[in-house]
């Protein structure tokens, strides 16, 4: 049985060399082309507001309010956000209403800036994504600086 | 298993792996055959590895589609196809109402045109993916698409035209673009004999100024005689402020052209001195002309075209203007004049002809100061064939059309007859190689090849007639384009893939510099079209007789206001949609039940126009057609249509 396993093995040798050698038309291994696992940062699921959520913004200090910060905040929010979330309820995504008694700043401008990656990865954003029935946050293309207008329009919200 | 079943299965397994053997070996060795089904070392050429990009773009004309279809080189992959002189209801193109003045012509709406010579705009000779042109030959227009788009930017028609076929090559710097007529017609056009050709016929050259913004005008029209005018291509170098059109039907038949446009040993090449032309311009020695075109541009501000007609064009006759065109004899029915990269050698593809007759641009010169003149043809002298002449190509094959270069001294010329591509040497006019085309080539290109800087690395042969290389699809078969490997001494073939419409000219051109430049998305705050929503807190329907204007936001996955409310048979009911999202590769689609004309397709950021003329009462579905989430199947929404008399109510919601 051995020997017939090694006799098989020996014919079929030379049939494989030719089959590569044929069949030499890759550039590249196909494994030059999936996706590197991105670094996962860690949130601790127990305090959502120690989760800063994955993105641009590592850290943020909340002074007074800015109310003219704030005024920039809430156009863009009207002009980019309003189709899917209204301030006075749950409509596609969650209402921003007291959105800081629940998630970090961080996190609120991540899911602004890095959505795709979020609801990937982030734990709070992949919730969030399967309570919205798969409904995906829109990446607007906020920059920072309007990001952190809105977060302090945000921050109005009572 | 037994012993006995054992060896059986053994002797199978031999069997098999022999077989498969001997098929590896069989299709190893066959590449070789004239079907060209190719080794993989050669096919691994042309192989671009899932989720990478081609090194080039290439442009190919749809012919009688009207549109440019994109492929990236090497792949033959296809990316997208510009609607451009037809109607596209893929793309809502001509029929939403943004777009349809982009087809506005002197005849009115005219959604279809043949679209034969796509041609990149130039710096210093050199494409630079700013803008593609492309003719349209039917009714005479040209159409510049915005490559950062792209889209179509502008098409502007051409007076006094009858087929606009040699067109829209370019100068170095894209000053111009030119505009021959192909059909020489009454001018100005009038109600005369067809008989009465010879005395009332005559051919215009146009020139076609492009400013910064890439906005084109009729600059000014070169009278000329009653010819058919067939292709063109600039000077550049020391020939830059040149152009030249070849001719047919010197002639100047009307009837069985076949036959009787084919008597004359020579025709012409004519040489346009466009510099002196601006000069003459500029002293004021053009006769102002009545004429009747449109020009459409797009507004991407306010995201929507606009249509002008212009009433008059300036044209300059070229017995009043000494130095302005002169005429090189070429055998014989010349279609393609070519201009190889250095400038000096101007190909004429004389294609009744069995030998090429190659001019030379110093050689021109020098006839022209030591006036050479072997006639004089309505102010314009004919320079003497050996004058101008650099040399032949002797029996090169049949039927030669074009030519493209590689920038290395090496010319390659397509022939229709023969059916096949042959390279040789500029200055030794030496036949250096022949590789034949699957069937009837027309055009051939090489990225960059009518510049000074061609990238000489591939040449795509452009078929006219495909036969048996495809699976048959009924009586029509697809054309095709081949791609040749022509980095080696010998031209090889690499690639077979099928095109959109009849391929005439293509161009081609390194991908990096069209790809950095392309557009992600329409900025909303940019967004300037008079029914943009700026948020979907303005969504909203507003009445004006029976004109409705219904003012939507389109955002993953749903419509800013849904039930439709109030609409009348009778109604013209616009819907002005936007779509809100400001992210890469998120259009929305819009389609309503019964509407009369097509789909929207709007990109991020974009708004667009849907007219809708309900017939009938009843509460219709309106939806998302491009698949946009994994809640895409609940992008819907329903407009009620009430009876012309009703009193219903105008009314508007979303999840109330």
């Amino acid at each position: 049985m051995k020997k017939y396993f090694l006799k098989t093995f020996i014919f079929a040798l030379p049939l494989s060399i030719i089959l590569a050698s044929c069949g030499e038309t890759k550039k590249k291994d196909i494994s030059d082309f999936q996706a590197k696992p991105t670094e996962q940062e860690t949130a601790k699921a127990s305090d959502p507001l120690e989760n800063k959520g994955i993105g641009p913004v590592k850290s943020i200090t909340l002074g007074e309010i800015d109310q003219a910060l704030a005024d920039a905040g809430k156009a863009i929010f009207d002009a980019n956000c309003t189709a899917c979330h209204k301030v006075d309820k749950k409509f596609i995504g969650p209402s921003p209403k007291d959105i800081l008694s629940r998630r970090s700043p961080e996190w609120v401008m991540n899911m602004i800036l890095n959505p795709e990656v979020m609801i990937q990865e982030d734990p709070i954003a992949k919730q969030l994504l399967a309570e919205a029935n798969g409904a995906p946050m829109a990446n607007q293309n906020l920059t920072e600086e309007q990001a952190r207008q809105v977060l302090e329009y945000f921050r109005t919200l009572k | 298993m037994n012993v006995k079943t054992m060896k059986k299965q053994h002797f199978i397994n031999k069997l098999f792996a022999l077989v498969v053997l001997a098929g590896v070996v069989t299709s190893c060795g066959s590449s070789e055959n004239s079907k060209g089904a190719l080794g993989s070392d050669v096919a691994s050429q042309a192989y671009v590895t899932p989720g990478e990009h081609d090194d080039f773009y290439a442009f190919m004309s749809g012919g009688f589609s009207g549109q440019i279809s994109v492929y990236g080189l090497p792949s033959g992959r296809l990316f997208r196809v510009i609607p451009v002189f037809s109607q596209d209801p893929e793309k809502g193109y001509g029929y939403n109402e943004e777009t349809k003045p982009m087809l506005e012509t002197s005849f009115g709406f005219v959604p279809w045109d043949d679209a034969h010579h796509p041609e990149l705009s130039q710096t210093n000779g050199v494409p630079d993916g700013r803008w593609i042109f492309i003719n349209g030959n039917n009714t005479p227009r040209i159409a510049r698409i915005d490559l950062k788009t792209f889209e179509t930017a502008e098409i502007i028609e051409i007076p006094n035209s009858g087929g606009n076929h040699s067109s829209p090559f370019t100068t170095e710097n894209s000053e111009y673009i030119v505009a021959g007529t192909r059909f020489s017609v009454p001018f100005p056009q009038k109600d005369v004999a067809i008989d009465t050709y010879k005395e009332n016929f005559k051919g215009t050259l146009s020139f076609i100024s492009v400013a910064e913004d890439g906005d084109m005008d009729v600059a000014f029209q070169v009278l000329l005689p009653g010819y058919d005018y067939d292709l063109a291509h600039a000077g550049k170098g020391k020939s830059h402020g040149w152009m030249f059109f070849t001719s047919y039907n010197t002639e100047e038949e009307h009837t069985l052209l076949e036959v009787n446009a084919s008597q004359r040993d020579k025709d012409y090449i004519a040489a346009i001195n466009w510099k002196k032309a601006e000069e003459y311009m500029a002293q004021g020695k053009f006769k102002e002309m009545p004429a009747s075109y449109v020009d459409n541009h797009y507004d991407e501000s306010k995201q929507m075209a606009f249509s002008e007609t212009r009433n008059t064009v300036k044209v300059l006759i070229p017995s009043e203007c000494p130095g302005l065109v002169y005429f090189l004899p070429t055998p014989k029915s010349p279609h393609g004049v070519d201009v190889d990269p250095t400038g000096e050698f101007i190909v004429g593809n004389g294609k009744l002809s069995s030998d090429m007759s190659i001019h030379s641009f110093d050689k021109m010169i020098k006839a022209i100061e030591g006036e050479k003149f072997e006639t004089t043809i309505d102010g314009i002298p004919v320079l003497q064939y050996e004058e101008v002449l650099s040399g032949i190509v002797a029996q090169p094959g049949l039927g030669p059309l074009h030519t493209e270069f590689d920038g290395k001294g090496n010319a390659y010329t397509s022939f229709f007859i023969s059916s096949e591509i042959v390279k040789w040497n500029l200055e030794t006019k030496e036949v250096l190689d022949r590789v034949p085309a699957y069937y009837s080539i027309g055009h051939l290109m090489i990225p960059g090849g009518d510049s000074k800087k061609p990238w000489g690395k591939y040449v795509v042969a452009l078929n006219k007639i495909t036969k048996d290389r495809f699976l048959p699809t009924g009586p029509e078969l697809t054309q095709s384009a081949q791609l040749y490997d022509i980095s080696g001494e010998k031209m090889k073939l690499i690639l077979d893939f099928p095109t959109i419409g009849e391929p005439h000219y293509a161009q081609g051109i390194a991908a990096e510099l069209i790809a950095p430049n392309s557009l992600k998305y329409y900025k909303l705050e940019d967004n300037n079209h008079p029914q943009a929503i700026k948020s979907p807190n303005d969504s909203r329907i507003e009445r004006d007789g029976n004109i409705v204007r219904v003012y939507m936001g389109a955002i993953r996955s749903h419509f800013t206001v849904d039930n439709l409310e109030g609409i009348k048979v009778g109604d013209k009911v616009y819907f002005h949609i936007t779509n809100l999202e400001q992210d890469w590769d998120v259009p929305h689609g819009f389609s309503v039940m019964g509407a009369n004309n097509a789909e929207l397709l709007i990109m991020p950021g974009q708004t667009e126009t849907l007219l809708w003329e309900p017939q009938r009462e009843g509460v219709y579905p309106f939806y998302c057609t491009d698949f946009c989430s994994a809640l895409h199947q609940e992008m819907q929404g329903y407009a009620r249509v009430s009876d012309k008399g009703a009193t219903t109510e105008l009314k508007w919601s979303l999840d109330e």
